[in-house]
């Protein structure tokens, strides 16, 4: 397939020690993480690889954060890599492409979801069109860290999933891994990627564990992943959706529904490859995402795949989406995030045509 | 601008007439001038000269459909190249889009900007190539805080506040009035106080936002605006190119040797229009006009040096090589060529990307579908 990336992007070196901060002196080839400290471990590992990674923003110095993603680096790296900055998002992200500019790799964090647009302007106007407005001749190797999406129960702004206002945007790149393996080497790709690059890191999922394999993935950044082989109808989600997808899929087993789940991992630039290897197969495909449904990058794929594989496809794409709403309280919001039952009955509606 | 008296905090050497009148408030900064040969004040007035025609020259072009748009520096001459002047190599130079001679200062060729006036390109020049003269950036104050984040940088690295003024590095970013009230310059001045960056704001107060008064952005003189973040600010007269030169220069070297940023709001006036697509008569008062045109800082940096028996033939000359120098950049302007529509796709990301890439090869793919069409 012409657009599959896989075979294309070059893999980058690994680093030798690729080791957690508090691993005994002989270094372990794995541990079981959560997403958080996969995440941790693979910053770690991108600060050690390289002097010029600076992490920075509110409150991840001696706190390391909110969710303490960053927990231990400023001890270990100290105030000149690790910064704690003023509480500004705007200010951060265009620090940030001075930085950049002066030849740094700045990985900044944003608190929540909710709390990027302040920064909303540096990263569309400036940091996604640097490059380009300097005719190649300079990159903005900048990633943007962002908490995002709910199942958390927590207050308005702290539940959002805005990757698509970043998808829309040429010059970023977008990207979101579901478990904390892909977490652990998709950041350190990030970092190492010349390009600016929003990572979007599911919340939801920051705690649950999961194994991480240390040293080189081998796998390109924005490969997407069959997570889950089947035949009789495709899902393709990202983040924290992929788990809600392997659920659904258990469940649509019982009743002796074989489905495919993909992983995209990567929503701009996006890897169609396995998806239309999929589709061909399935001729069923339903897209989730926490995000709200219109203009969406479920829109997005729906349309691509209907352009590509039109006559593969048995039935309309379908998406499940948070509905067009602000994200709803908390109290109400199993109602509003796509589950794996209301992944299910657009399968079942998939299937009847 | 504020009256002359004892209390005045505005920074002023020349009298409007051309006379050294130092006020009070200049006294710290008169030192800085010593620095100064009659071959840079030659200088001064011939960079004022030239930017001055090449701006007419500009403008002209614009009127003859040559250029989608021109942005005049008019009346802020002295400001602009007093604080030009006083930058070292080292320094980098974050401008907003109307500092002309600043890149002219720092080594840009001033057809470099006429080509993104025209839309050949977005940028237009390498800041490295030029003086460290960065690109001009077109939504208002986003490059105080690239500027901030530069000097961040300059402290990581441990290039400025080294002791060495001959090697210690600052950055100075210009914005104006109309900016001072966006949410970034004010979060570039948190960052750079918090910091302590090797920086200067240099504010231009040319006392008009396109049509609306500087009294709509604020209440308070602006350079009083750098107290509340913690840093000193210094009211110049920034019609005065002496006076530009001075306060700059002592507050860029403070900023090299380590002493942290300072605001500096330089009183001028946009003679000319915001754009060539503004029309100032239907805003502005004509005798406000004529007051700053009074006031103007080449007649007044003109009688200075006449005063000391600056020959006529060199302001003569001077005449000559700005008329020179407007001919030469009308005829290379209009040799200017379009791109390659390959520009569209080639620089959007430095890695490799799938979409790009495809969208590119569709376009030759119908381009060349077309009878007598290229691949």
């Amino acid at each position: 397939m012409s657009d599959t990336i896989v075979t294309e992007t070059p893999v980058r070196e690994p680093a030798a020690s690729a080791v957690p901060a508090a691993a005994s002196a002989v270094p372990a080839t794995s541990a079981n993480l959560p997403m958080a400290k996969a995440l941790n471990a693979g910053l770690r590992q991108a600060m050690l690889d390289n002097p010029k990674v600076l992490m920075m923003g509110e409150d991840i110095g001696p706190l390391g954060g909110v969710f303490r993603v960053t927990e231990g680096l400023h001890a270990e790296f100290g105030d000149k890599r690790v910064l704690d900055t003023p509480l500004a998002e705007s200010g951060i992200v265009g620090t940030a492409i001075g930085l950049a500019l002066r030849g740094y790799r700045p990985v900044c964090e944003i608190q929540f979801d909710g709390f990027v647009f302040p920064g909303f302007d540096q990263i569309t106007s400036q940091l996604s069109r640097m490059r380009n407005r300097h005719e190649g001749q300079v990159t903005m190797p900048v990633v943007i860290r962002i908490p995002y999406g709910g199942h958390i129960g927590s207050i308005e702004h702290h539940q959002e999933s805005p990757e698509a206002y970043f998808a829309h945007t040429p010059g970023l790149r977008v990207v979101s891994p579901s478990n904390p393996h892909d977490a652990y080497w998709m950041m350190q790709e990030a970092i190492a990627s010349d390009d600016p690059i929003i990572f979007f890191e599911p919340k939801s999922r920051y705690w649950p564990k999961g194994e991480v394999r240390f040293g080189a993935s081998g796998i390109p950044l924005h490969a997407s992943r069959v997570v889950r082989a089947g035949s009789d109808v495709t899902l393709v989600g990202h983040g924290a959706m992929v788990t809600v997808l392997l659920q659904a899929a258990e469940l649509a087993a019982v009743e002796g529904i074989s489905i495919e789940v993909i992983d995209l991992r990567s929503i701009s630039p996006i890897d169609y490859g396995p998806i239309l290897t999929s589709v061909e197969k399935t001729g069923h495909l339903v897209v989730a995402q926490e995000a709200y449904g219109f203009v969406s990058v479920g829109s997005e794929i729906a349309a691509t795949v209907t352009e590509r594989s039109f006559y593969h496809l048995e039935a309309p794409v379908l998406r499940v989406s948070g509905f067009d709403t602000p994200f709803p309280p908390a109290a109400v919001e199993t109602h509003f995030l796509p589950s794996p039952d209301r992944v299910l009955e657009a399968v079942d509606r998939s299937l009847a045509y | 601008m504020a009256a002359r008296e004892n209390d005045s905090p505005l920074v002023q050497v020349l009298s409007t007439s051309g006379l050294v009148e130092p006020s009070e408030a200049a006294a710290e900064f008169m030192p800085y001038l010593d620095r100064l040969t009659e071959d840079d004040l030659r200088r001064f007035y011939r960079d004022m000269v030239v930017v001055r025609r090449f701006d007419k020259e500009a403008a002209n072009l614009q009127r003859q459909g040559q250029l989608a748009l021109w942005v005049p520096s008019h009346g802020q001459e002295a400001a602009q190249v007093g604080s030009a002047y006083a930058t070292r190599p080292q320094d980098h130079v974050f401008p907003s889009y109307r500092e002309h001679v600043v890149g002219m200062i720092r080594g840009l060729d001033l057809v470099d900007i006429l080509r993104m006036l025209r839309g050949v390109t977005l940028g237009g020049w390498t800041p490295e190539d030029h003086g460290n003269f960065h690109l001009y950036t077109l939504v208002l104050a986003s490059q105080t805080l690239h500027a901030t984040g530069y000097a961040m940088g300059m402290q990581l690295d441990g290039t400025t506040a080294t002791g060495n003024p001959e090697t210690d590095e600052a950055v100075i970013v210009y914005y104006g009035d109309g900016a001072s009230s966006q949410g970034d310059a004010n979060e570039a001045l948190v960052f750079a106080a918090s910091y302590q960056t090797p920086q200067v704001f240099f504010l231009q107060n040319n006392h008009w936002a396109i049509s609306v008064p500087v009294t709509r952005q604020s209440r308070t003189p602006l350079y009083l605006r750098a107290g509340g973040f913690g840093m000193p600010g210094t009211q110049v007269d920034g019609n005065d190119v002496l006076a530009s030169y001075a306060v700059t220069a002592k507050h860029l070297d403070d900023a090299r040797a380590g002493k942290g940023p300072a605001l500096i709001e330089a009183m001028t006036y946009r003679v000319g229009a915001h754009t060539t697509a503004d029309d100032p008569t239907k805003y502005r008062d004509p005798e406000e006009l004529a007051a700053w045109v009074a006031k103007d800082p080449i007649v007044r940096f003109r009688a200075y040096l006449q005063g000391l028996g600056v020959e006529q033939d060199f302001l003569d000359a001077v005449d000559e090589e700005a008329e020179d120098h407007a001919a030469d950049v009308r005829r290379r302007a209009l040799e200017i060529r379009s791109p390659e529509r390959s520009v569209i796709f080639d620089n959007v990301y430095a890695e490799p990307h799938p979409l790009i890439q495809e969208q590119k090869a569709w376009l030759d793919r119908y381009e060349a579908s077309f009878e007598g069409g290229d691949a």
